[in-house]
């Protein structure tokens, strides 16, 4: 087919060249394709949604410092001055923020008894108002109702004697059994207390993102007679940058013995904790970018330098009947022949960095069908690249062969 | 001779100007690149305190959960119980012993207009200074004394003495925080160790505290845990209760002159846990371990497994750009057969080629070296934007990396000038020569 035959006995003739940028485009495609992987995983993480009403939400600290600080009743005052603002949907008092990074996590078992397994489990502790304020829904059982919340001591260690978990958490306690069925049933915290699953909640995420059971959550009925903890804000639509100063203001003049900070709204809480992924997406795609210029430049460098150091037998090819077109045919092709070795063993190298990459860093085993796009997408980034050189080599004219160099 | 050689590689490389900046820049971004994860990986294995780096010991018992390791496969708890860090502390069978935990507290500025704000604090032992060698702009540490009598005195940062005093000498002078007086002993000059190694459990890269204090004052006013606390035991009601409890929120270092010392340590915590066991506590089988610093550091992983991964990727896209370079240097030599043949029958010989283009391969490298610098300075410049503060301190060029740098680009691009060049100098000049 074509002129196969001849260009690959050109090749053999000056190996050194075509090796180099075989190996260019092997190497390449080993970065690229890794990298493409890698910005898919982390694309993919970033994704999952907290279940909560992630743009409209916001939260703030308040640590009371004064001897006579009474948290109780500042609890209340805050909560119903935050509640009654125009615009605030609701608001809870909270002891941890999803996907912040900080929490408490607890396990929790069916049986009781040292020796039984438990899951982890991240816990919020919420009135009433939990449900609203992180926009989940109860999708079994019920919902906690104001005569359920207790107050909870800060010396003190007890549960109260039901909770609300998520779907998720349903699911890894009973396994075997449909979530709905969980409604009702007693678990057991610290080995051997006893807790009864009061509802399911559809979604909602713990504070560790990187954590395997980001999905487990269980929410418990009681306020917090703490000195610090934080107010988690749900505002309508569009108002939460109005309302956010307006609480901070609202919080800190309402009673001095007290300092807040941390104000911080849930899209800023998102960016701080996927900041790490986001900033290796960006990375690998500037490396992308650069790698693939940098290969191509290299292929239109060589081109190049081989057409102009055939400029006498490409005139005499000419002189001899080949047109225009088969000019520019051999260099595409012979192109062509260096990208197919190129690919090829860049699929190779690309699944061995791959399985460098799952054993020294536990990333997971390539999706297989990256390899083909990649060996395509290299053969092109060799065509375009070749094809300036190749046009200026169809150019030379035939009359150049009878001119002594 | 090489002035000569000098002139001829900057007039051969002006003459080609388009094949030599590529070459330029490919070796140029190939450096940027790896002197850009160089650094961060650099900086981040760092050993923060060379001096003493193998006498301080981080100290681990195994208390945890009889059924479950504390983390798989068998590995200790990373901090200790208050009960065996105080145990450890007051039996003084280390040179240094240094306790200490993570706190904060409300301060409340004299000044009328300044608002109180949170600090944090870090809890230890008077040996805190010493062991880890930290400079003091006023004052010192505090004393023995001060540790068993619960005094209330403390340490502050540089920045908190220039909040609360302005920068002035502020020892002997108070401060009000967590409700009490504190008395000023002394105030630390800048000092940010990275990474923070002397707490890894929270963020390896924060700076130290605002404020130190006698870790015994945990007891006294009853103060607030912060950092990593972990139970797998209910701890039993009130504050007693938490301090009594199996929950782990303590840190605890050693400083050991000599290996005879840190085998004797290791006797004695072993003897300790054995103690313990009579007494119904460490149901776990033996498992104390005595780290160094730099051993603290790998056992924390505190290199970011996506620092190492872009470190790999780098050397790669240098490998790339090499391979480039010696493509288009090839084309380059095999440009100037004519010239290489005409300097050859009028007496050169093989080696004064090959030299004459190693000094032209070395000119290109070492400008592509020192615009890698630029491009690392830029690259670095974008870590920080993209990780925010925590990279602040792993991002910036000290001058063994800017060595470092212009060695490597040296050395990769006469690797890959070796060979063009010994195909320039293989050419044999008559043939070359009649075919001209």
């Amino acid at each position: 087919m074509f002129e196969t035959g001849p260009i690959l006995r050109a090749l053999m003739r000056n190996k050194v060249g075509a090796i180099l940028i075989a190996l260019q485009i092997a190497v390449t495609m080993t970065i690229i394709v890794n990298s493409i992987f890698i910005i898919m995983e982390r694309k993919e993480l970033m994704a999952r949604e907290s279940g909560m009403d992630e743009a409209n939400s916001f939260y703030i600290r308040s640590s009371g410092f004064a001897k006579d600080f009474n948290n109780q009743v500042t609890v209340q005052e805050d909560l119903a001055m935050i509640r009654g603002l125009p615009g605030v949907v609701d608001a809870i008092q909270v002891n941890a923020i999803p996907i912040s990074g900080g929490g408490w996590s607890m396990g929790l078992q069916t049986k009781p008894g040292d020796d039984q397994d438990g899951v982890g489990v991240a816990v919020y502790m919420v009135d009433e108002h939990g449900t609203n304020t992180f926009d989940v829904d109860v999708i079994a059982g019920q919902d906690f109702n104001a005569s359920d919340i207790i107050w909870r001591d800060g010396d003190r260690n007890d549960w109260p004697d039901q909770i609300l978990i998520t779907k998720a958490m349903a699911e890894d306690l009973y396994p075997d059994e449909d979530y709905r069925n969980a409604v009702g049933k007693t678990v057991y915290i610290n080995r051997n207390e006893p807790i009864i699953i009061k509802g399911i909640i559809d979604k909602l995420q713990a504070p560790w993102i990187g954590w395997n059971g980001l999905e487990r959550v269980m929410l418990v009925p009681q306020l917090m007679d703490f000195s610090a903890y934080r107010y988690l804000v749900r505002t309508e639509p569009g108002q939460r940058d109005i309302i956010m100063p307006k609480v901070e203001e609202m919080l800190a003049s309402s009673n001095k013995g007290r300092i807040v900070r941390e104000l911080r709204s849930m899209q800023e809480t998102r960016d701080r904790s996927y900041r790490r992924h986001s900033a290796m997406i960006n990375i690998l795609t500037t490396v992308m970018v650069i790698l693939t210029i940098v290969t191509a430049l290299g292929i239109v460098g060589l081109a190049s330098f081989s057409v102009n150091r055939r400029k006498k037998q490409i005139g005499t090819r000419r002189a001899l009947g080949a047109t225009q077109g088969a000019i520019l045919r051999y260099f595409m092709l012979e192109n062509f022949m260096i990208s197919t070795v190129g690919v090829m063993v860049g699929a190779a190298l690309t699944v061995g960095l791959n399985m460098w990459l799952m054993q020294a860093f536990e990333l997971s085993r390539i999706d297989w069908y990256l390899i083909p796009v990649g060996m395509v997408v290299l053969w092109l980034v060799g065509q375009i690249a070749v094809l300036g050189p190749a046009k200026r080599a169809a150019a030379i004219p035939p009359a150049i062969a009878t001119r002594n160099v | 001779m090489f002035q000569y050689y000098l002139k001829l590689a900057l007039l051969s490389i002006k003459r080609n100007p388009i094949l030599s900046g590529l070459m330029v820049t490919a070796i140029a971004l190939g450096i940027g690149a790896c002197m850009t994860t160089i650094t961060v990986n650099y900086l981040m294995s760092a050993d923060p305190i060379p001096q003493k780096s193998d006498k301080l010991f981080y100290v681990q018992l195994d208390s945890w959960d009889p059924n479950d390791p504390f983390d798989e496969p068998n590995e200790p708890p990373d901090q200790l119980t208050w009960t065996d860090a105080t145990n450890l502390l007051k039996a003084k069978k280390a040179t240094r012993q240094v306790m200490m935990a993570q706190s904060v507290g409300a301060v409340e500025p004299e000044q009328q207009d300044a608002k109180p704000y949170m600090a944090s604090i870090r809890l230890t032992s008077k040996d805190f200074f010493g062991a880890f060698d930290t400079p003091f702009l006023y004052g010192g540490g505090w004393s023995d004394e001060a540790d068993v009598n619960r005094e209330f005195v403390t340490v502050i940062s540089r920045e908190t003495n220039d909040k609360l005093f302005g920068g002035q000498n502020s020892v002997g002078k108070t401060i009000r925080v967590l409700g009490n007086n504190f008395k000023v002993v002394g105030v630390l000059d800048n000092w940010v160790p990275v990474p923070r190694f002397y707490d890894l459990t929270t963020d390896q890269f924060a700076e130290p505290e605002e404020m130190f204090m006698p870790i015994m004052l945990k007891e006294e006013l009853e103060l607030p845990s912060s950092g990593n606390t972990n139970c797998w035991k209910r701890p039993d009601d009130g504050f007693k209760g938490f301090l009594n409890s199996e929950c782990v929120n303590f840190q605890m270092w050693v400083e050991l002159e000599s290996e005879q010392q840190k085998q004797a340590y290791k006797d004695y915590i072993d003897n300790y846990v054995k103690e313990q066991k009579t007494l119904g506590r460490f149901a776990r089988p033996l498992n104390n371990r005595l780290s160094d610093v730099n051993e603290w550091m790998e056992n924390q992983e505190v290199v970011a497994d996506d620092a190492q991964i872009m470190l790999w990727l780098s050397f790669m896209f240098l490998l790339v750009c090499l391979l480039n370079t010696i493509g288009l240097l090839l084309a380059k030599f095999t440009g100037k057969t004519g010239e290489i043949s005409l300097r050859r029958a009028v007496g050169a010989s093989r080696k004064d080629i090959f030299v004459q283009h190693l000094i032209e391969t070395a000119c290109i490298g070492l400008a592509g070296g020192i615009a890698g610098l630029g491009l690392a300075m830029l690259g670095l410049q974008g870590i920080k934007v993209l990780y925010g503060s925590f990279a602040d301190r792993v991002s910036s060029l000290d001058f063994n990396l800017v060595i470092i740098a212009l060695i490597l680009a040296l050395l990769s691009s006469i690797a890959a000038g070796l060979y063009p060049t010994w195909r320039a100098c293989a050419i044999a000049p008559a043939r070359a020569l009649k075919d001209q």
